[in-house]
């Protein structure tokens, strides 16, 4: 059982009106790696900026091992980061730059200033030079350096010192597909290997997923939901989770019993309990969990909209009732073909309604560049309107 | 030429042939003849040069006081530099704009005003007087005009904008992040400046330097009005040569190239000493 190393209790963070943090409560176990997970201005780049030190909270503590370390300035604590365009030192070569933080007089804990002598300096160095494959490039200027090698350098300059904590600010944004995920099982095979605690900050869900063994989903200065991959991806607690999280289809439904749900004025079976009875709330349905059967033996009909063909699946649109779906499958099926669909009840998640429903989750305005929508804006009248007429159905 | 843009560059060769090239090629050609008294025609000689031992002092002078008023403007020009680029944008366009006020004035005007004040009845000596600083040490001025110190004092003036604004203007570009990453990997304040701020910052104190310490070593009429006469500089021989008294171009083209000699070799030293910086020898 690992133990607890760092704890936010009640943070917040705001510049006069605006409140980036809104009472964030978190704790990270030691050897863990968490991701702090959200689109741009969710809060998660501050949250890892007061626990390296470089901010401090408006309210609440910082504790780590059970410490208050409010203001402790980030050279006095025992924490690392790697820094989103990795701030090397132009001035310096790549064995200078992971030299840096050895060279540092420590003080131990008489209070006497202790140095490294230059030969351990030189063994740490290019030990962890080797650990980032980075071999026989220590005379190398760094503006010399590829972006994947800047990376692999920064990471060996945070690493050089063994933190206690790594923090990781969108370490791999600057790099192609391919880099990122070598990159992203290469820093899952150090983080194991060192046995450091690692919280990393992304926007990207797969990765997060891919990495993570806690991932912490953040929206407009609040901890959304906080949870392995599994249970992010599989009970997403709210609509903004399920939207961010993968794909989803969003529909207003209503709990008619433990493990029934309504939908288009249909009954399905669900693995939900604890709800009240008729309780208006959101279902969560992934792409990937709708089977494709014939017309007439479908729970819901529907008309194909558009198709997209993805290499591993197509992405189809189903128009039911006014609502599109996006619906990832194998089979291939023509625009305006009539389809019915089956969903298990594993494939039905239900979520309380909340601030995020309506926002998300209709394929309505499906492109490809849907993902990248950044700050949710509550949708017009028209969408609702269309979600409502399907309900009268 | 391969690249069509390249004849955007004409006007500017032409200009830096007829303003530039050619001119220091007409010097060279005065420094290493004289002309025949008899004749008035140019004959070849290394007259100019072997008899030049005569001005040693005159270039040791010029140097040590440029050298002298480059450090002081290095000392003072540095730490505002810092400062400034720390404050807040506003904060650095009002220290900007009162940099820069002195340098609407005419220059002459602004070494004049320095003269009145530091002269033995000036401003300067008047306050000692009132305050019974004179009295007290039982003198009647304090001299400072006429002096080194004034003509270094002149030099700062006028030349510490050359190099405040290369400095700023690299230290207000360093990027946060470096000093973020010094501090994260446990560098203090005195460090964090010591190993990050400071390495960064020597291509704005390279120009810095090259600005001030050029003008300086061939400066001329501060040396004249406030050095009183006897702080004569290199800069002073060489009017002198051209439109004073002594007049002989030739002499004074010959102590011009050895001075621009001097000056290159100094900036290339210096500029290899700051290597890995990319920058270029200015002149």
């Amino acid at each position: 059982m690992s133990k607890e190393l760092i704890r936010l209790s009640d943070c917040v963070m705001s510049y006069g009106d605006e409140v980036v943090l809104d009472h964030i409560n978190l704790y990270i176990n030691d050897k863990e790696f968490l991701t702090l997970l959200g689109p741009s201005g969710c809060g998660k780049t501050t949250t890892l900026r007061i626990i390296g030190g470089f901010l401090s909270p408006t309210a609440g503590d910082v504790l780590f091992d059970g410490v208050r370390i409010n203001h402790v300035p980030p050279h006095k604590r025992a924490v690392n980061t790697v820094f989103q365009r990795y701030a090397l030192f132009p001035h310096l070569n790549v064995f200078e730059n992971v030299a840096f933080g050895l060279r540092i007089p420590k003080t131990d804990g008489g209070g006497h200033k202790v140095k490294i002598s230059e030969q351990e300096i030189h063994d740490r160095v290019m030990e962890m030079l080797e650990t980032v494959n980075l071999k026989g490039f220590e005379k190398r200027p760094v503006s010399a350096l590829s972006g994947g090698q800047q990376q692999r350098v920064a990471i060996a300059r945070a690493l050089v010192n063994r933190p206690r904590v790594l923090l990781l600010d969108e370490p791999l944004g600057a790099l192609d597909m391919r880099l990122r995920k070598d990159m992203q099982n290469e820093l899952k095979r150090i983080q194991q290997e060192m046995e450091i605690t690692f919280i990393y900050v992304t926007h990207d869900q797969e990765e997060a997923l891919a990495m993570s063994d806690t991932v912490v989903v953040m929206d407009g200065g609040r901890i959304q939901q906080i949870g392995t991959p599994e249970d992010i991806y599989n009970e997403p607690k709210n609509a903004f989770v399920a939207d961010f999280i993968g794909e989803s289809n969003i529909i207003d439904g209503v709990m008619r019993a433990d493990g029934v749900v309504e939908i288009f004025n249909r009954k399905f079976q669900c693995l939900d309990k604890g709800f009240d009875k008729d309780e208006p709330v959101d279902v969560v349905i992934r792409p990937e969990d709708v089977d494709i059967v014939d017309e007439a033996a479908g729970q819901l009909k529907g008309t194909v909209t558009s198709v997209t063909f993805k290499g591993v699946h197509y992405d189809t649109i189903v128009d039911f009732y006014g609502f599109k779906w996006l619906i990832q499958t194998t089979d291939f099926c023509p625009v305006d073909s009539r389809i019915g669909i089956k969903i298990d009840p594993d494939g039905i998640h239900v979520m309380k309604k909340s601030q995020y429903s309506g926002m998300f989750g209709d394929y309505s305005s499906y492109s490809e560049e849907y993902e990248e929508l950044d700050v949710p804006e509550p949708e017009d009248g028209e969408e609702s309107g269309s979600r409502e007429g399907g309900h009268e159905e | 030429m391969r690249n069509k843009r390249a004849w955007f560059a004409v006007p500017y060769v032409i200009w830096m042939a007829l303003f530039v090239v050619i001119p220091i090629l007409i010097m060279a050609v005065y420094a290493i003849t004289t002309a025949d008294p008899a004749t008035n025609e140019f004959v070849l000689t290394a007259g100019n040069f072997t008899g030049m031992g005569l001005y040693l002092n005159v270039f040791l002078r010029s140097f040590w006081l440029a050298l002298l008023a480059t450090l002081v403007c290095l000392l003072i020009g540095y730490p505002v530099s810092y400062w400034m680029a720390k404050e807040g944008p506003r904060f650095q366009r009002v220290a900007m704009a009162l940099i820069m006020l002195p340098m609407w004035m005419n220059f002459l005007l602004r070494t004049y005003s320095w003269m009145s004040i530091l002269e033995n009845n000036g401003l300067l000596n008047q306050l000692f007087r009132a305050v019974g600083l004179l009295d007290l040490l039982g003198v009647d001025h304090i001299q400072m005009i006429g002096t080194p110190g004034a003509v270094v004092l002149g030099m700062v003036y006028n030349y510490l904008p050359f190099m405040i604004l290369p400095i700023y203007s690299v230290i207000v570009k360093l990027d946060g992040s470096l000093i973020e990453a010094a501090r994260d990997l446990g560098a203090d304040s005195p460090r964090v400046f010591r190993k990050v701020i400071f390495p960064l910052s020597l291509p704005g104190i390279l120009s810095g330097v090259t600005m001030v310490f050029v003008p300086a070593v061939s400066t001329f009429a501060i040396s004249q009005l406030l050095g009183g006469g006897t702080q004569m500089m290199l800069g002073d021989l060489i009017e002198q040569q051209f439109l004073g008294g002594a007049y002989n171009p030739h002499l004074g083209a010959a102590i011009s190239m050895v001075m621009m000699v001097i000056v290159v070799v100094c900036m290339v030293v210096m500029n290899h000493f700051g290597e890995g910086e990319e920058q270029a020898v200015m002149l």
